[in-house]
């Protein structure tokens, strides 16, 4: 562990290294969880399938690229699938418990991603898969950070899916009732705002982000059924320690999150990458709940 | 609730349980798992339904106990970590003495350490509320098993043997089976008497309105800690015997098994309908009976079925088949029911 950290010092070019792939990484992280923070904050659902769903649209660029199809062009195909999926769970499920407790939603989404999870399983299997996009991989810096150019390019396609997003939200008219309905439900629905309409669109949007997200990250990194929880708890996470309706702090925590998996997983080993990001999560709980103890008086 | 059939109905069930095995003598670690699945449900029944904290993250006082328990087992008489190498080569022979030694002392060892680390995670997980505390817990058992998936003294990802039983097969799955047996009536025991106590009226003032029972000079946060405390004390114990019985004890699918197990524990109160007593029995019943037929018939589609039962279940039936049943027949459940309704 602490041959890894001079590594580190002795060679500070692998730092490059890792932060350029914890940024790459982070971009999608940011997707999921403005998803997730999206729904959270018009619905008030905890999505616990965000995950699921990301591994879900994986999936379907991935297949689509064993058809023959480049999973560039699947990013937008699944986007769509996802958003239709999206609007079928709403349906089904999610109508119900937006009015309940919120552990009823938690539990539900959960007992989704299960679902999601073993039927990808019994489709495809449980192997790791990852989508070949064919781009060459280029060496910087004296040939010392290796960098692929689909890195680059899902850099790229992140920063614009999510300006676009906010931009839909800042400026159209659906974007403008989803920002009311989040504000006041009651107001808006006085207003002549169709709430219902609201939450179906607004959870299709968050499936069809996360659709975009998955595409993005069977290309540069892998998926395999199982991660979807792996995700769900980055994305809780982002959206926790930034705090709500706090975008670039959604932004900022997600590159985090990226950067810190890299160097943990660097520095203490790879096996401690799946316990460092369920690991952050306790530890950001216990940040905010000390956080808070201080405002808090209790009966002594 | 149900006092006079309460004793009847126990001792009819105790009663079950004690001639089961000799009846149906092939299918005993079945049973037992059935009876494991009561002490779960129980368990989660004291925080989830009783008290409002769901859980997501109990089964990880089962995997702590089912660690605390193998260690001690092991480390009464050598050392661990030797013996977590040696895995898969040279078996280790406990004496009978040694072997029973170490089981009891083990038992009790995984109760103590579960409540210990419930009591010392209570502090810092209880500020968080309602879902927070659902995630947080999740969250907990996740790092557990990828941390003990790492570390190497107690055999890593690969896993640790157990003790092996000295006496026959048959002989093993008796004892285990009435051990279990034993901490499942305990247990059941243990929470209706709670529940007829202060402690317990304490329990439901927290679930209704904690800013209200705090206001009323209630300590929630001791309230809390202990039932967590004793919740975990019990499942710990019953790790220590589930991870006996396997023989065997691995990070990720014995000890601490959140989408099996984990999750199991959340959909049997809640089938059988949370917050009451004889709720998270029948939901157990009923549940391990479906859990057979799906696991036997569906294979590989299990978890689907499953997962099915529990969205199914919590969005149209939240209130579960005790809870439907208090609504359907309020007089049977000594619940006085106003015949003028106020108006809303």
């Amino acid at each position: 562990m602490f041959d890894n950290i001079q590594i580190l010092i002795a060679a500070p070019v692998f730092n490059v290294q890792l932060i350029l792939d914890g940024l790459f990484i982070g971009a999608t992280f940011a997707l999921a969880a403005y998803g997730l923070a999206l729904v959270w904050g018009v619905m008030n659902v905890k999505n616990l399938a965000q995950g699921d769903f990301v591994i879900m649209g994986g999936y379907i660029a991935w297949y689509l690229s064993t058809l023959g199809i480049h999973p560039l062009w699947g990013l937008p195909i699944s986007i769509v699938l996802m958003f239709g999926f999206g609007f079928v769970i709403y349906k089904l499920i999610i109508r119900h418990v937006i009015e309940r407790d919120m552990f009823i939603s938690l539990l539900a989404t959960f007992a989704l991603a299960l679902i999601i999870t073993q039927t990808l399983t019994q489709l495809f299997g449980p192997e790791v898969q990852t989508a070949e996009s064919h781009f060459p991989i280029r060496q910087y810096l004296d040939n010392t950070v290796t960098v692929a150019d689909i890195r680059l390019i899902s850099f790229g396609l992140c920063c614009v899916l999510a300006t676009g997003i906010i931009l839909f939200m800042r400026n159209s008219r659906m974007g403008q009732a989803i920002r009311a309905t989040a504000q006041d439900p009651r107001a808006a629905k006085v207003m002549g705002i169709d709430t219902d309409k609201v939450y179906a669109f607004t959870f299709s949007l968050n499936a069809a982000i996360c659709g975009a997200a998955g595409s993005l990250i069977v290309m540069i990194w892998n998926i395999q059924p199982f991660f979807g929880i792996g995700y769900s708890i980055r994305s809780f996470v982002i959206v926790t320690a930034a705090g709500f309706g706090n975008l670039p702090g959604v932004i900022a925590m997600a590159f985090g999150m990226g950067i810190i998996e890299g160097y943990g997983g660097f520095v203490f080993g790879s096996e401690f990458q799946q316990a460092i990001v369920v690991g952050m999560l306790v530890v950001v709980l216990i940040i905010r709940q000390i956080d808070m103890r201080r405002h808090r008086q209790v009966v002594q | 609730m149900l006092i006079n059939t309460d004793h009847r109905l126990l001792l009819a069930l105790a009663a079950l349980g004690v001639i089961a095995p000799f009846v149906v003598p092939g299918i005993t670690i079945q049973i037992a798992v059935f009876w494991l699945m009561v002490l779960f449900a129980l368990t989660w029944d004291m925080m989830g339904g009783q008290m409002g904290y769901n859980s997501l993250g109990n089964i990880l006082f089962f995997g702590v106990g089912m660690y605390a328990s193998v260690i001690i087992q092991v480390s009464m008489f050598m050392d661990v970590g030797q013996f977590a190498a040696a895995h898969g080569g040279d078996r280790i022979e406990f004496t009978d003495a040694q072997y029973y030694w170490g089981l009891g002392l083990g038992i009790l060892g995984a109760g103590v350490a579960a409540t210990v680390v419930a009591a010392s995670f209570g502090w810092t997980l209880f500020g968080l509320r309602g879902p927070y505390f659902a995630i947080g817990s999740l969250g907990l058992v996740l790092t557990a098993a990828e941390l003990a998936g790492t570390w190497d003294y107690i055999g890593a990802g690969g896993g640790l043997e157990v003790p092996v039983f000295p006496g026959s097969a048959e002989a093993k799955a008796m004892l285990f089976y009435f051990l279990i047996l034993a901490m499942a009536i305990a247990t059941f025991m243990f929470c209706r008497w709670l529940y007829s106590t202060r402690f317990g009226l304490a329990m439901n003032a927290i679930r209704d309105d904690e800013l209200k029972a705090e206001a009323m000079g209630i300590h929630c946060l001791r309230y809390k800690t202990i039932t967590w405390s004793s919740s975990a004390f019990f499942v710990g114990m019953s790790g220590a015997v589930f991870g006996n019985i396997t023989g065997f004890v691995e990070p990720l699918e014995i000890a601490f098994p959140t989408v099996t197990f984990g999750i199991f524990m959340v959909a049997m109160p809640l089938l059988g309908g949370k917050g009451t007593l004889w709720g998270p029995v029948l939901g157990a019943a009923l549940f391990h009976l479906l859990k057979e037929v799906t696991w036997t018939y569906f294979l590989g589609w299990q978890f689907i079925a499953l997962g099915v039962l529990i969205v199914v279940n919590i969005v149209f039936f939240q209130q579960g088949i005790m809870g439907w049943l208090m609504e359907k027949f309020p007089e049977r459940f000594g619940i006085i029911v106003e015949k003028k309704e106020a108006a809303e």
